[in-house]
């Protein structure tokens, strides 16, 4: 089973970028405005929080465990951080403050509780979520919070350009989000010694510990990062909803799990990149946008998701079967 | 602690009934008899089934060292195939053409089930897609197919004899408790006591092992899905009765609680080792809470919280027992043991 989902690198990321750009291509000659920019722009702000999480969950992917924790995390830090600058009047420096702490902290909770505890991250994380979330439901009675304060509502928009037709461009709050998350998991991972011990502890946990990598501290790493984003997250979220609500969130774990498999992160560990987790996201984005595009009916975008992945999680095994049998000593 | 107790019940069960006996030492003096009282056993009767037979789906993958996260969209296409045979039922049949249309939808239900199961064990059995995956996808599909086909919506009224599965009692037991029970029942001596168990539940150790002695490991996962999609099917008949409805997303919430339900009943995550009796047990742990919080007027999302804390503390007590372990061994090292003659 082990080999099932360890591609090499590169190829995955190939295969993956050949099928992005067919779907491109063919939605482009059926639908030429699927390439404006309107479009492309309404299609990464539709997928900020989820690719954001992506980005995170990337880093806990390759470590060898896995966070099911993370939309709760992000609906307690949304939470508290509208309620906080509703009531006191707090900006934009308080609100990232917050959201980040209690996102930071319950990460570095999950961290403690992974390295202690001795049974699966899976687990771990999955009674965490059902405690954070039980309490947040409890404490908030499921109230959705509609009245957040106007400088909230206008985001933090750069370079605003208006256009010869009157259409308003900027880089929003969600696409400049995105495109940091996505660089900053790539420093981490491919520029920092850090990195090499997560791909190292993923790829070995025995191996990196008698080496002398502190598991523990590694482990408080991972998921502490995957809290702040999922903290950072959560406002970005909230920005384009202009609303918070205790229940959306959570329940679409799943999705984003998917999203980082597509695009290759083995969930053994040790494997993943973030070129692949964008184009895993992207897939899965391109297509919805796609469908609706096409004017296929909302109720069968599940489905056709569903198709995609199923397609990709066993091409992706036929390809690492192949090289299984061609690579000589080892079958 | 008597050796034919600790091989008999297990150390896990010991374990959760120590719980369970605290539990209802605690809840006792809040709740006064209430708990016990013929109503609330009644109601726990009802509601345990939907969220037992759920799990014993999950267990059946977890025992063989998967997972399944398509239990519950198994569990709802069921329930839709079964419904839509229903609705083809002509206007008025009564008598012998009605009983062939319930035992007809009964059994679309499970062939919609198993074909959903000889999907995902043919992906992980002969495709080697790591279960997670495959069932992640497959989980979207199901889903799909069945929001597409209904287009989102809830399909109601059945018949009686459909109803009674969710509503009903035989002799004063609830019909979807008799249910539960007579699927664990089942499932705890396939498990046990016929080959394919055995197997199974090797799988769940070695994998590799069970390749090399010689048994076709792929036809044995493929067996394995269905098994788990079967059941999923019976608890999505039960949903179905006890709401008279069926719909796409129903118990949704459901599937991470499966998972925490069979891990708190010993069932090993990474497969080989736990009892249904145990995981029995953990229904009962949670149930009763659940049911304690609602007589104590606590809000329901509190009661996931409390699982979720359980689940880590239970963890936790263990994690701390192994870590001390050699400090004990040390301490106790140095006392002389008389060699006593076993018996």
């Amino acid at each position: 089973m082990r080999n099932a989902s360890r591609g090499g690198r590169a190829p995955q990321e190939l295969w993956l970028g050949l099928v992005v750009l067919g779907m491109v291509v063919v939605l482009t000659a059926l639908r030429p405005n699927f390439l404006s920019v309107q479009n492309v722009m309404e299609m990464m702000n539709a997928t900020a929080f989820n690719g954001i999480l992506v980005s995170g969950l990337l880093v806990v992917l390759i470590a060898g465990g896995i966070d099911i924790s993370f939309a709760a995390v992000a609906s307690v830090a949304q939470y508290a951080a509208l309620t906080v600058a509703n009531a006191t009047g707090a900006g934009w420096g308080e609100i990232v403050a917050i959201a980040g702490a209690i996102g930071l902290g319950l990460g570095l909770l999950n961290g403690i509780l992974v390295s202690t505890l001795g049974i699966a991250s899976i687990i771990v994380t999955i009674a965490t979520q059902s405690v954070i979330y039980g309490i947040l439901l409890t404490v908030t009675r499921g109230q959705d919070i509609f009245t957040l304060p106007a400088w909230f509502g206008d985001g933090v928009d750069l370079f605003v350009t208006t256009d010869a037709k009157g259409n308003v461009y900027a880089i929003s709050l969600q696409i400049w989000g995105l495109v940091l998350a996505f660089a900053s998991a790539w420093f981490l991972l491919n520029r920092t010694r850090f990195g090499r011990q997560v791909f190292a502890l993923g790829g070995n946990p025995e191996a990196a510990r008698r080496v002398g990598f502190g598991t523990t501290r590694l482990n408080l790493l991972v998921y502490g990062y995957m809290g702040l984003v999922a903290g950072l997250a959560s406002l970005v979220q909230a920005q384009y909803t202009q609303s918070v609500s205790p229940t959306a969130l959570v329940g679409r774990e799943l999705e984003v799990v998917a999203a980082a498999v597509l695009g290759g992160a083995s969930l053994d560990g040790g494997h993943g990149s973030v070129l692949g987790a964008i184009l895993g996201l992207a897939l899965v984005v391109i297509m919805k946008n796609g469908l609706a595009l096409l004017g296929v009916s909302s109720y069968w975008t599940d489905f056709f998701t569903g198709l995609v992945i199923v397609a990709a999680v066993a091409g992706m095994a036929a390809r690492a079967r192949r090289r299984w049998h061609d690579s000589p000593g080892l079958a | 602690m008597p050796d034919i107790l600790l091989r008999t019940v297990g150390r896990t069960n010991l374990r959760l009934l120590a719980l369970l006996a605290v539990l209802c030492l605690a809840v006792a003096p809040l709740v006064g008899d209430r708990l016990f009282a013929p109503a609330g056993l009644r109601s726990m009767a009802y509601q345990l089934p939907e969220l037992g037979l759920l799990s014993l789906a999950m267990m059946v993958t977890l025992l063989s060292g998967g997972l399944d996260l398509s239990i519950i969209a198994t569990a709802n296409l069921a329930a839709l195939a079964a419904a839509a045979v229903l609705k083809a039922a002509p206007e008025g049949a009564g008598g012998a053409l009605l009983v062939a249309y319930e035992a007809g939808a009964l059994l679309a239900g499970l062939g919609a089930a198993a074909l959903v199961g000889l999907l995902n064990g043919t992906l992980i059995g002969y495709l080697r897609v790591s279960p997670i995956l495959a069932t992640l996808g497959t989980m979207t599909l199901v889903k799909g197919l069945a929001i597409g086909l209904t287009r989102g919506s809830v399909v109601s009224d059945f018949p009686p004899a459909i109803l009674f599965l969710g509503s009903g009692s035989v002799f004063g037991v609830p019909t979807p408790l008799l249910l539960f029970g007579l699927v664990a029942l089942a499932l705890g001596i396939l498990l046990t006591r016929t080959p394919f168990g055995v197997v199974l539940t090797l799988m769940g150790s070695n994998q590799q092992a069970v390749r090399f002695s010689g048994i076709d490991t792929r036809a044995a996962l493929l067996r394995i899905y269905v098994l788990t999609s079967l059941v999923a099917a019976i608890a999505g008949f039960v949903m179905m009765a006890r709401f008279n409805s069926a719909n796409a997303a129903y118990g949704e919430s459901y599937l991470l609680v499966t998972i925490l339900a069979c891990v708190l009943g010993g069932i090993s995550p990474t497969g080989g080792f736990g009892r249904v009796g145990g995981l029995v047990l953990a229904l009962i742990v949670l149930q009763l809470i659940s049911t304690a919080c609602v007589l104590l007027d606590l809000s329901q999302f509190l009661t996931l919280a409390v699982w979720g804390g359980i689940l880590l503390s239970v963890s936790l007590i263990a994690a701390v027992r192994d870590q001390l372990r050699p400090l004990l061994a040390g301490l106790r090292a140095p006392v002389p043991r008389p060699a006593a003659p076993r018996a």
